[in-house]
């Protein structure tokens, strides 16, 4: 065993190792930037720093001087390390922060390079007015645009000599004998359903309808209209009446009802016209002293479609046994709807097209 | 219909109530309010006054008067007139200083033409009681002086302006509104029309009726010794004016003013004019008759004619012939009130295009039973107030007419409404109504045939009609109702007079529905993916011409060429249906392009008509008293034209929009082709894209889209000459797509794919193929032999140029493999590769690049 160098290695004094410890701590402590961090890292923590050097002479210490010297430069080496560690952490910490803050863009910029477009609103109206029917129960029935005379008006009790058949106010396929028009009215949808699905039947129908006026603020020859239709067993204007106060709630809020006045149609017997209790003043405008209602005209109701007991000469022409049921039909415009409900006042901005009229509504009304 | 209110006072026994709140009652009742307009509520301070001097004074461009009046103050009054038509001794209204005219007018004391004016003397016109401004209104001698003016003449009344509906013809007159308005108020109500009749044994001019369906009622009655220049009343002028109507001379004023109080048209003819029988017949071939109003019309062999033995002399309950008209001479006046098919006025009146106030009420239901009274009140009012002699002759010409009945149970008002009335309130109601209601279920003959609204009653269908249960009531309509034909009419009568606001709200029980349907589901997808991806929903007239053929550059057997033509189109050069989406579409491209919008896309989704190969051209108008069966039904389905539902899209400008982050991209037409994978997708088909050459898109850039072996639409760029044709911006694109093409190939659920865990493989391969050769065979190939292992492909670049040889191009993709078990070797990997490339070097003849 006398092969130990007999001499003490210097570097493994203990001032020695002190010095070394102090000069690493004071150079990672002056590191001013992680490259810094890094030369003072490979100065005095590397493979050919002095502590490494140190920590090899180690081995060749006579066996009972090595745990006293391994003590010391373990000792060194880790205080060394834990510098290290904290001064990385330190500056990684202020480069984040530096760089993060360099990165800082204008969240405030625009970026509409691919606008939405949006659904016209008389087609989201149209499903919205569906989908509260559809809740209560109903199915959305369909019929053709070009329809046949007998649908649009015989079968619906119109007579052949009714105003509402000559070419004044329906567009007819030529000739005017072809007996097939443009629908003036989505009622022919209700002939249709009952033709295919019997009675019971509960179906709601909108769609688009043509009459022969001319275009402009509150006219088009081109319209939308829904049409509900519930014929069962033991149906009575009373529940016409909680159906539509149901759907005037649904769609304009609790408290918004309906009213019914008399009024004329072929198709049904009673029937009635149908108000809206305005949805804006709540009626109160039509009290003298309150301030006026742009939506009702200070009427306090709207004027909002048309409705009835489906007059059993349409279940007969329909194939219904009218002992057995009765019902009743109902309809209303959309364009009307919208106008009221949205403050659209001109029509000619429905038909039009114009992308600044419809993309406001977005996908859903 | 316009009603005074003094005029409805006269025959209801109308409580203190204000014209809004009888209106009220009234609209409740289903007579609708128009309007109101006042009439004299702000006039006062107008007096009779009588002329004392009249002084001319001169050197005025026209003559002017000063006047002095006495008006039953201290002392008279000195006012400046320009009117010329009264004398001194005249009784006058006279406007003092500090009154109102109507319209708000204030009159003061003032100087003009040199003199003092203390007010003003007034004109029918300037104290709001007709049309009449030639003159000052002289009043009948013995006026009381000083007397209030707007009490003396019925100044201050309120008019209540109604929408009658068709089937209530009844309440085009006083008579009508008035028995409303009493049922409404619970009040007496005064019938204009009970009046006795004189017998008549004697015939008046004599007469017949031609034809039975023409005519049921036809009535003359005789004046002779008439004075043409006899005034009318002012109390009648100023109803009729109030009511609407001009007045023109106490003849007509007087059938005029009937007609409005009894509902009744009459005609008048000129006695000297008239010969021999006169005959109610339908016109016969190619007679002619000049009317009133001066134009000679060519008759129908269906029109209703009075003729005597000169031929047609009036068309019936439309318009008199002006040969026979009375004339400011006529002495001796036939009055003739009859009662004519409401049907056959209708179409007479259509066919002339030839409204009128007579023609308005036949045409709704005149009370059979008013010829006899009208005439009579007609003779004595010319009596009465023209100085003439009633004739004791009356000519009475009649078809048997059986009148309806109809048998209800007690109950069936209430089981319509919904809740209960009773039988002593329903039997009120309908006698109310005017109807006879007698106890018990008198069989309910009915008469056959047509009623006035059209409507065929009787026989097979009255039966299917019929109500029955326990309490019968039979109930016989009155005269004035002829709209009254079944049960739920009758059902309704109670139940409006009962009052709707009365009706109880109770929702009823729907069964569950199945919701919507997924074609339905389908286009509200299709709707908001393309509104989400940046169109904008458009709904356009599908109203379109030959023009839009020949700007589409459609061939000329291009199966869209082949549309329905409309009888009558409301534009002259729009006269087809829409069998494309585009023109609606292209136009409302240009509309928004002209006005500075030139990035835009628009979609449409909606039905194109397309007539169906040997369709008949017309379709059936089937009976209604049955259901028509399926082979009836299918008569009509088959003229119908095919409606199929399409979806379009067109754009132009940029899709993406320049900005601060550089410059967008100008819309092209892949994104035409990507809307039309949108579509599709929400159809969860895949659209297989195949180069066509398809008007009106650009022959080299256009896309025919199928499902499988459907074709199902195409997309692209359009034809430049497309696009000018319609003035669109270069370059728009377009889609159209048959969404109802797309609806039977919907795969249903979808299969829920297993997600592997094991890592991908990724291996990029570049293809030269011939550049005419569409990427979409090459992808199929690769795909093809890919096999299973592969996860998906994408194509990242195309090349063309010096490196791959003239008339080639570089496809370079990248094919991603994954296996469900297990992580694949780079041995399976490039198999797969091979394979793939293999199958796209045996199908298109792909070489790999570099090899």
């Amino acid at each position: 065993m006398s092969d130990y160098d007999p001499v003490e290695v210097t570097p493994l004094h203990a001032d020695e190792v002190s010095r070394m410890e102090a000069d690493a701590l004071a150079a990672i402590k002056t590191a001013g930037d992680l490259d810094a961090l890094k030369q003072a890292r490979l100065a005095h923590a590397g493979d050919r720093s002095p502590i490494a050097l140190a920590n090899r002479e180690i081995g060749a210490l006579p066996p009972k001087a090595r745990a006293e010297a391994g003590k010391r430069v373990g000792g060194a080496r880790k205080a060394i390390n834990e510098a290290l560690a904290a001064r990385q952490a330190e500056l990684e910490a202020e480069r984040d922060a530096r760089v993060l803050v360099e990165e800082a863009v204008d969240v405030t910029l625009p970026w509409d390079r691919q606008p939405r477009g949006a659904r016209h609103p008389l087609t989201t109206m149209q499903e919205r007015i569906a989908d509260t029917f559809v809740a209560m129960g109903y199915e959305v029935a369909e019929g053709p645009e070009l329809e046949g005379e007998w649908f649009n008006f015989d079968a619906l009790n119109i007579a052949k000599d009714h105003p509402a058949r000559s070419d004044h106010d329906t567009f007819f396929v030529e000739s005017t004998e072809s007996g097939m028009v443009l629908r003036t009215q989505t009622s022919p949808v209700q002939v249709r359903a009952l033709l295919q699905r019997g009675a019971p039947c509960y179906v709601i129908s909108p769609g688009k309808v043509f009459r022969t006026d001319e275009l402009d603020a509150t006219h088009t020859p081109v319209f939308h209209q829904v049409e509900g239709l519930a014929i069962d067993v033991g149906l009575t204007m009373a529940h016409l009446k909680g159906t539509l106060d149901r759907f005037a709630e649904v769609m304009f809020g609790e408290g918004i009802t309906t009213r019914f006045r008399p009024n004329y149609f072929p198709f049904t017997e009673p029937s009635a016209e149908m108000d809206l209790k305005c949805f804006v003043c709540r009626g109160a405008s039509a009290i003298p002293g309150n301030p006026p209602c742009r939506t009702c005209k200070s009427e306090g109701w709207i004027e909002w479609g048309g409705c009835g007991m489906v007059n059993p000469r349409v279940l007969i022409a329909c194939g219904v046994d009218p002992s057995t049921y009765s019902g009743f039909a109902f309809g209303m415009g959309i364009e009307r709807t919208l106008m009221f409900r949205h403050n659209a006042e001109d029509m000619r901005d429905m038909v039009e097209g114009d992308v600044r009229f419809t993309l406001p509504f977005g996908l859903e009304i | 219909m316009k009603v005074p209110l003094s005029w409805l006072r006269e025959h209801a026994d109308l409580p203190a109530v204000t014209a809004q709140e009888v209106a009220d009652k009234l609209t409740a009742a289903g007579l609708k309010l128009e309007s109101i307009t006042s009439h004299g509520h702000d006039v006062k301070n107008v007096v009779v006054g009588e002329v004392l001097e009249i002084e001319e004074l001169t050197g005025f461009k026209k003559p002017i008067r000063h006047c002095k009046v006495e008006v039953g103050e201290a002392m008279p009054r000195e006012i400046v007139c320009g009117a010329t038509n009264f004398a001194v001794g005249d009784r006058v209204p006279v406007v003092l200083p500090g009154g109102v005219l109507p319209g708000g007018f204030e009159v003061g004391a003032r100087k003009t033409y040199g003199r003092l004016s203390e007010g003003m003397i007034c004109s029918e016109r300037e104290l709001g009681l007709g049309d009449d401004h030639g003159g000052i209104m002289v009043l009948p001698a013995g006026t009381p002086i000083g007397a209030d003016v707007v009490e003396l003449l019925g100044l201050r009344d309120d008019v209540i302006e109604l929408e009658i509906t068709p089937d209530i013809g009844y309440a085009l007159s006083v008579r009508g509104v008035a028995r409303e308005a009493a049922t409404a108020f619970d009040v007496a109500f005064h019938d204009p029309a009970d009046v006795e009749l004189p017998a008549a044994e004697e015939q008046a001019w004599p007469a017949s009726i031609g034809d039975p369906t023409a005519c049921d009622r036809f009535v003359l009655r005789e004046v002779t010794g008439f004075d043409p220049a006899a005034q009318s009343p002012l109390w009648m002028r100023v109803r009729l004016t109030r009511a609407g109507m001009r007045p023109v001379s106490l003849a007509v004023d007087i059938t005029n003013y009937l007609m409005l109080e009894l509902g009744q048209p009459l005609h008048a003819f000129d006695r000297a004019k008239l010969t021999g029988e006169i005959v109610v017949r339908r016109a016969g071939q190619g007679e002619r008759l000049e009317t009133l109003d001066h134009v000679t019309r060519e008759l129908d062999p269906d029109d209703i004619l009075i003729t005597d033995q000169s031929g047609p002399i009036s068309m019936a309950g439309t318009m008199g012939g002006l040969e026979t008209e009375i004339s400011g001479e006529s002495t001796d006046i036939v009055i003739e009130a009859a009662h004519f098919s409401a049907t056959g006025i209708s179409r007479e009146s259509r066919r002339h295009n030839l409204v009128s106030e007579a023609s308005k009420r036949f045409e709704r239901g005149v009370d059979r039973e008013l010829p006899l009274v009208a005439s009579w009140r007609a003779v004595s009012l010319l009596a009465e107030l023209g100085g003439a002699t009633v004739r004791p002759g009356l000519t009475h010409a009649e078809v048997e007419v059986e009148p309806a009945r109809i048998a209800i149970p007690a109950s069936h008002p209430g089981d319509v409404a919904g809740v209960p009335y009773s039988k002593e309130t329903v039997v009120r109601r309908l006698e109310q109504v005017g109807c006879v209601v007698t106890e018990g279920d008198d069989p309910a003959v009915r008469r056959g045939g047509v009623d006035p609204t059209g409507v065929v009653t009787g026989g097979e269908l009255a039966a299917k009609l019929a109500v029955t249960g326990d309490d019968m009531l039979t109930v016989t309509p009155p005269s004035w109702r002829p709209d009254l034909t079944d049960p739920n009419d009758l059902a309704e009568e109670v139940i409006r007079l009962e009052g709707y606001e009365r009706l109880p709200s109770v929702l009823p029980k729907a069964p569950a529905g199945a919701g919507l349907t997924e074609g339905q589901r389908l286009r509200r997808r299709v709707g908001r993916a393309l509104a989400a991806a940046g169109y904008v929903e458009v709904l356009a007239y599908p109203f379109i011409s030959e023009g839009d053929f020949d700007a589409l550059q459609l061939p000329g057997d291009d199966a869209r060429r082949r549309a329905l033509r409309l009888a009558n189109p409301l534009a002259e050069d729009e006269p087809l249906l829409r069998t494309t989406l585009l023109p609606g579409l292209l136009k409302t491209l240009v509309r928004n392009t002209g006005r500075g919008f030139s990035d835009v896309a628009l979609f449409e989704s909606g039905p194109v008509y397309r007539p169906r190969e040997g369709a008949p051209d017309t379709a059936p108008v089937l009976g209604v008293e049955r259901r028509p069966s399926d082979d009836e039904l299918a008569s009509i389905a088959t003229a119908l034209p095919d409606q199929p539902h399409r979806v379009a899209v067109v754009l132009a400008g940029e899709f993406e929009r320049s900005g601060w982050w550089g410059q967008g991209r100008q819309e092209c037409w892949a994104d035409a082709v990507q809307a039309a994978r949108l579509v599709a997708a929400e159809a969860g088909v895949e659209l297989s894209v195949i180069a066509d050459q398809h008007e009106p898109w650009h022959p080299g850039r256009c896309a025919a889209l199928y499902v499988g072996d459907t074709l199902v639409g195409h997309a692209g760029e359009l034809h430049p000459r497309v696009a000018e044709a319609y003035g669109l911006p270069p370059r728009t694109s377009a889609m159209e797509l048959e969404l109802s093409k797309l609806e039977p190939a919907m795969p249903g659920p979808v299969d829920a794919p297993a997600v592997s865990s094991y890592p991908v493989a990724t291996q990029d391969v570049a293809l030269i193929v011939p550049d005419f050769t569409p990427v979409a065979d090459v992808e199929a190939a690769l795909r093809d032999g890919a096999g299973e292992l592969l996860e998906s492909i994408r194509l990242f670049d195309v090349y063309a140029g010096e490196q791959v040889g003239e008339g080639n191009k570089s496809l370079a993709y990248t094919l991603r493999f994954r296996a469900a078990d297990r992580t694949l070797t780079v041995e399976e990997t490039t198999a797969a590769r091979d394979a793939a490339v293999a199958m796209a070097a045996d199908r298109v003849g792909a070489q790999l690049r570099g090899a």
